[in-house]
């Protein structure tokens, strides 16, 4: 007897998780799939969660969420060879009752969504690998197949919230492969460390959290970030850039992080930690020109499997969860009104996300990637320059100011020309748009 | 037929490391997960079930946690789980282990009676191999331990013929049931589960026991009912000098090799006489 | 493994009635005659124990009637017994489970020693649970390290937890006997001295082999080439994952060759099917205390460490100058094991052949 349910969610991921919590919550069929031994075992993250969305879903989360602290400052530093400028913005207002921002530890909150949806009635398998999506004469998605035997469910839509690598997506021939300058591999460590230091070091008290996001000569000249998040009893300090840079670079990803850990800047700050977990990943960042096909008949494709990710901000968890949120949605209200599970009746699902935000920063930053990719210049020549004009404008000597800001011009002009420089800005602005 | 297999969930030992300031174990984080020996004599209790319709009970000794071993357990194939878990078993040794587990498959026995009990030939966070012989001994089972292969089991006649890895070669022992079984490790591999015993399994509605339900004397139990205490865990003292690098002129491998020699020998002189005895043997 | 409790070793005094148990026994374990060597280890490590107490040394050997049973007797006496009680009958012939606990719970409960000590060898781990379980006391297996706590005249039983990362003391407190196990080649071989003297106490069990349900039907010898012979070698050369390829361990096994020694490996080549766990050097494999012991490729984890640092030399190679092998090992070589390993063969080969045609 082959199961049948109105929704199969692929993977436990946050947008996974999202749409499967929604689906259960308001009494809908669901099986969740997932390929890792437990909820989260593949999914890696820096990483910060955005409690907005969260609330959306589960507004009482705070009450068992194994979150870690929550955020009250936020630093961007541009890193030079030896030094960094930077600003930071901190808030007392985020000490409340329900703070924006959270540091977390991916693997934990994972766990956590799986208690929640188990509880709602959901029904989350682990350990089963999707391999293929089962289709009717007509082509309509009704179903998976999966690794183990006698592995075939149906399903009245198939949701793929399968990741950045969004295979069963591919394999069905809903998009194509995802091109080098389109996505970054990111490494990271986290750090254990007293938490006693984690509080003398950033200026924070118990449960009180800092992230710091990095750019600069880190990156080696490659389009990329970095982070420093801090923990309960740990920090997370990572750093990506994209494949097609790696590709064309000599450094590896690993090497790029040893030198992260050993820069002046930041080397005093993880003083004394001890490296507890290494992970990898990969992170979608072409943004909304990369964004694939997100629906079809009985199939919605949500999170990083749809190319989900604000790079200029750093934002995917939350993107993940409001997509989430919004298949499942679609979803409810076709059950609900009795509507066949088509791409004509899914296109609700992508209606939902041009109103949202998800759509709208998306396009907004749409030139960013392209732009980036193309002018190393923001990753090399400016960090050096900005840095260095820091160090310049703050060293007291017997140079007076006038000369000392013409210096200063001088030397970015001599790096860029002055042709260069305004076609900069006006890239800059452009990208940001 | 009813067999009973006894599992435990530990931490991945693999995984396990010390915090470095207070020097104890770090097991948040640390995934939990079936005790590696175990899911071989779990793998056979499966066979037996599949060979003759045995029913399969899988029996945890755990906090609640040990839930998710337990429906792995089911996952496999196992039809029935129960957790034996109870704040008073807290601190129990291995015989205050054997002594709880006995009372929860005497009561499982009830309902049915028990003709194996598979137990696993170590834990990895033990060691001691000594539950299962314990659980043997109070029930009045035979006891077989170290099992390579489960020849022969004519359940009319309640004969098992069993092969059973000794010092130099194997037993074949021939007995009768009831009996305690602990298979050695590499004797089978564990299958991989079906998607309808993966649906079962995680519908599964599991049986919760306490120490009170199974009847299991609280003097028994936990600590009070160990024999053994841990009076001190520590950190081993790292050996206080490292290796003398040897070093030789230039970095060529023959360079290197010579210059190893020279140090072997020189450590150890007697060494040379020894080798060249051997050498000279012809060994 | 439960976490300590307060450490109470040190201030507890032993009941009355259990201070009547006295002396350190060995329960000395021989199949078809033979002597298993860590039942001879642990007569060197009881005599220890004994002459800290104060007490006497018994070593329980059991079997059915013959010479063997009666050179085994003298052999127990030359490695440190004071006393031996021989056990004696046609059903103790083959090691089984039930009549052996049966005939040992009767013995102790009987004589009543303070420490029972066995090999943790497949006929001792079975053997131990099941007296432990029937003379409810306690029991610490895979021992690393015995001593006596003079204090409450206290067994202080050390040994590796949670896969070696800690070590753990246990002590049997309010019970006795204390029971321990101890893995081969842990505890060091003693002297044999001859000259010694002790007495033979006969036991006669009278058991009936219709009282024993398990029937012995045959035994399979181990067929000799196919089982390495690492736990008793003086040389063994051993390579890890460092190795890189299968084909590599081939290098390992030339140097052997030549050394006239045995080839050991970890666990992750064990795993990955280069070789049997027969030739597994480690926590969960084989313990070893050769005079020379070569380590090719190996990092120096310690589930392998507390295999094989009581060898006498230990000669390491590895690519990394950080790695952990290096804090333990006596002599260090840094470079490719590729590359020094056939320079090594050379070597000895050379300066061993030379004496060779030269003697």
């Amino acid at each position: 007897m082959v199961e049948k349910f109105d929704a199969i969610v692929i993977g436990a991921g946050p947008s996974g998780n999202a749409a499967t919590y929604t689906l259960a919550k308001q009494g809908l069929k669901v099986l969740q799939l997932e390929r890792g031994e437990y909820p989260g075992a593949k999914n890696v993250q820096g990483g910060i969660m955005y409690a907005h969305e969260l609330e959306k879903i589960i507004p009482d989360f705070r009450d068992d969420c194994p979150t870690e602290r929550h955020i009250i400052e936020q630093r961007i530093w541009l890193l030079g060879d030896d030094n960094y400028i930077g600003t930071n913005y901190r808030s007392e207002s985020y000490n409340s009752d329900t703070p924006n921002r959270y540091t977390i530890i991916r693997a934990n909150i994972d766990k956590w969504w799986g208690e929640r949806i188990r509880k709602v009635g959901g029904l989350q398998i682990c350990e089963t690998t999707v391999t293929e999506l089962i289709r009717d004469a007509s082509g309509k998605v009704i179903g998976v197949r999966t690794d183990r035997e006698g592995g075939e469910i149906h399903a009245d839509v198939v949701i793929m919230a399968d990741g950045v690598n969004a295979l069963l997506a591919k394999r069905s021939g809903f998009q194509g492969e995802a091109a080098p300058e389109n996505v970054a591999l990111a490494v990271k460590e986290i750090l254990f460390i007293d938490p006693e230091l984690i509080q003398q070091r950033f200026g924070i008290k118990e449960d009180e959290g800092v992230v710091i996001e990095i750019m600069g000569k880190v990156t080696k000249g490659m389009v990329g970030t970095a982070f420093l998040y801090t923990n309960k009893e740990s920090l997370t300090i990572g750093i990506g850039c994209l494949i097609s840079d790696f590709k064309e670079g000599d450094c590896t990803p690993y090497k790029m992080l040893e030198d992260l850990k050993n820069h002046p800047v930041i080397k005093p700050l993880i003083e004394g930690a001890e490296m507890k977990e290494y992970a990898a990943h990969m992170i979608p960042e072409g943004g909304f020109k990369a964004i694939p096909q997100l629906y079809g008949d009985g199939w919605m494709v949500v999170g990083d499997a749809a190319h989900f990710n604000n790079a200029a901000h750093r934002e995917g968890s939350n993107l993940a969860m409001a997509s989430g949120r919004m298949a499942a949605e679609t979803v409810i209200a076709l059950k609900e009104a009795g509507k066949p599970f088509v791409a004509g009746n899914l296109a609700a699902y992508k209606k939902a996300l041009d109103e949202s935000f998800i759509i709208k920063d998306l396009k907004k930053y749409r030139e960013l990637p392209g732009i980036m990719h193309a002018n190393k210049q923001f990753f090399g020549a400016y960090p050096d320059e900005i840095t260095q004009a820091a160090h310049n404008w703050f060293t007291v000597d017997s140079v007076d100011k006038r000369t000392k800001e013409v210096s200063i011009m001088k030397s970015f002009v001599k790096r860029r020309s002055v042709f260069g420089l305004v076609g900069d800005a006006i890239k800059l602005v452009r990208a940001m748009r | 037929m009813h067999i009973v297999v006894c599992i435990k969930q530990v931490p991945d030992s693999a995984q396990i490391r010390i915090h470095p300031v207070t020097n104890t174990i770090m097991r948040q984080g640390v995934p939990a997960i079936i005790n590696p020996f175990d899911l071989f004599s779990l793998e056979e209790a499966l066979r037996l079930k599949d060979k003759v319709g045995a029913r399969v009970t899988v029996l945890t000794m755990g906090p609640p946690m040990a839930e998710a071993s337990l429906r792995k357990a089911l996952s496999l194939g196992a039809d029935d789980a129960v957790l034996l878990t109870d704040r008073k078993f807290a601190g129990s040794d291995t015989l205050a282990t054997s002594y709880a587990l006995t009372s929860a498959i005497q009561k499982l026995a009830e309902e049915q009676p028990v003709d194996i009990v598979f137990c696993g030939k170590q834990t990895v966070d033990g060691d001691t191999a000594q539950v299962g012989p314990g659980i043997a001994t109070r029930l009045g089972f035979e006891q077989l331990t170290y099992i390579t292969k489960i020849e022969d089991l004519n359940l009319a006649s309640k004969e098992i013929v069993v092969q059973r890895r000794s010092e130099g070669g194997v037993q074949v022992l021939k007995t009768k049931l009831p009996c305690m079984i602990t298979m050695l490790e590499g004797t089978n591999t564990i299958r991989f589960g079906k998607m309808d015993d993966m649906f079962r399994a995680a519908r599964y509605e599991l049986k919760t026991w306490s120490r009170d339900f199974t009847g299991a004397e609280e003097a028994k139990v936990g600590l009070k009912g160990s024999p053994t205490v841990v009076s001190k865990v520590f950190v081993p003292k790292p050996r206080a000098e490292k290796a003398v690098m040897i070093q030789a002129d230039g970095s060529s491998p023959d360079a290197l090799a010579a210059a190893a020699l020279d140090a072997i020998f020189a450590a150890q002189p007697k060494l040379a006489d020894d080798l060249l005895a051997r050498a000279a043997a012809g060994l | 493994m439960s976490e300590p409790s307060k450490p109470q070793g040190r201030k507890f005094q032993l009941p009355e009635h259990l201070k009547v148990y006295q002396n350190v026994w060995v329960i000395v374990e021989q199949e078809r005659g033979i002597v298993h060597s860590v039942s001879l280890e642990l007569l060197g490590e009881a005599r220890k124990l004994a002459d800290k107490l104060g007490v006497e040394v018994g070593a329980v050997v059991l079997g059915a009637e013959g010479p063997d049973l009666n050179r085994i007797c003298g052999d127990a006496i030359s490695y440190g017994a004071d006393i031996v009680y021989k056990v004696t009958d046609p059903v103790l012939a083959d090691y089984r489970t039930d009549p052996y606990c049966r005939v040992m719970t009767d013995v102790v409960n009987a004589f009543k020693p303070e420490i029972v000590l066995l090999g943790a060898t497949t006929l001792g781990r079975d053997l131990a649970g099941a007296i432990a379980t029937t003379l409810v006391t306690g029991l610490t297996a895979d021992c690393t390290e015995l001593d006596i706590y003079l204090d409450n005249r206290s067994l202080a039983a050390t040994r590796p937890t949670f896969g070696g990362t800690l070590l753990c003391t246990i002590q049997t407190l309010a019970y006795r006997p204390q029971m321990a196990t101890v893995r081969p080649r842990v505890m060091a071989m003693p002297e044999r001295d001859d000259s010694r003297t002790g007495r033979v106490q006969e036991v006669y069990p009278n058991l009936q082999e219709d009282s024993v349900v398990t029937k012995v039907l045959n035994f399979i010898a181990d067929r000799e080439q196919n089982e390495a012979q690492l736990a008793f070698a003086d040389i063994i050369v051993s390579g890890g994952k460092g190795l890189g390829k299968v084909e590599n361990l081939k290098l390992v096994f030339d140097l052997a060759k030549v050394l006239g020694g045995e080839v050991g490996v970890t666990r992750p080549l064990v795993q990955a099917g280069w070789a049997g766990n027969d030739r597994q050097v480690g926590q969960t494999g084989k313990t070893v205390r050769p005079k020379l012991y070569i380590a090719a490729g190996i990092s120096g984890a310690i589930q392998h460490r507390v295999g094989m640092e009581k060898s006498d030399l230990i000669l390491a190679i590895n690519t990394d100058p950080n790695a952990t092998i290096f804090d333990f090992a006596h002599l260090g070589l840094v470079g490719d094991a590729l590359t020094i390993l056939p320079a090594l063969t050379d070597a000895f080969g050379r300066r061993l052949s030379v004496n060779r045609m030269a003697g």
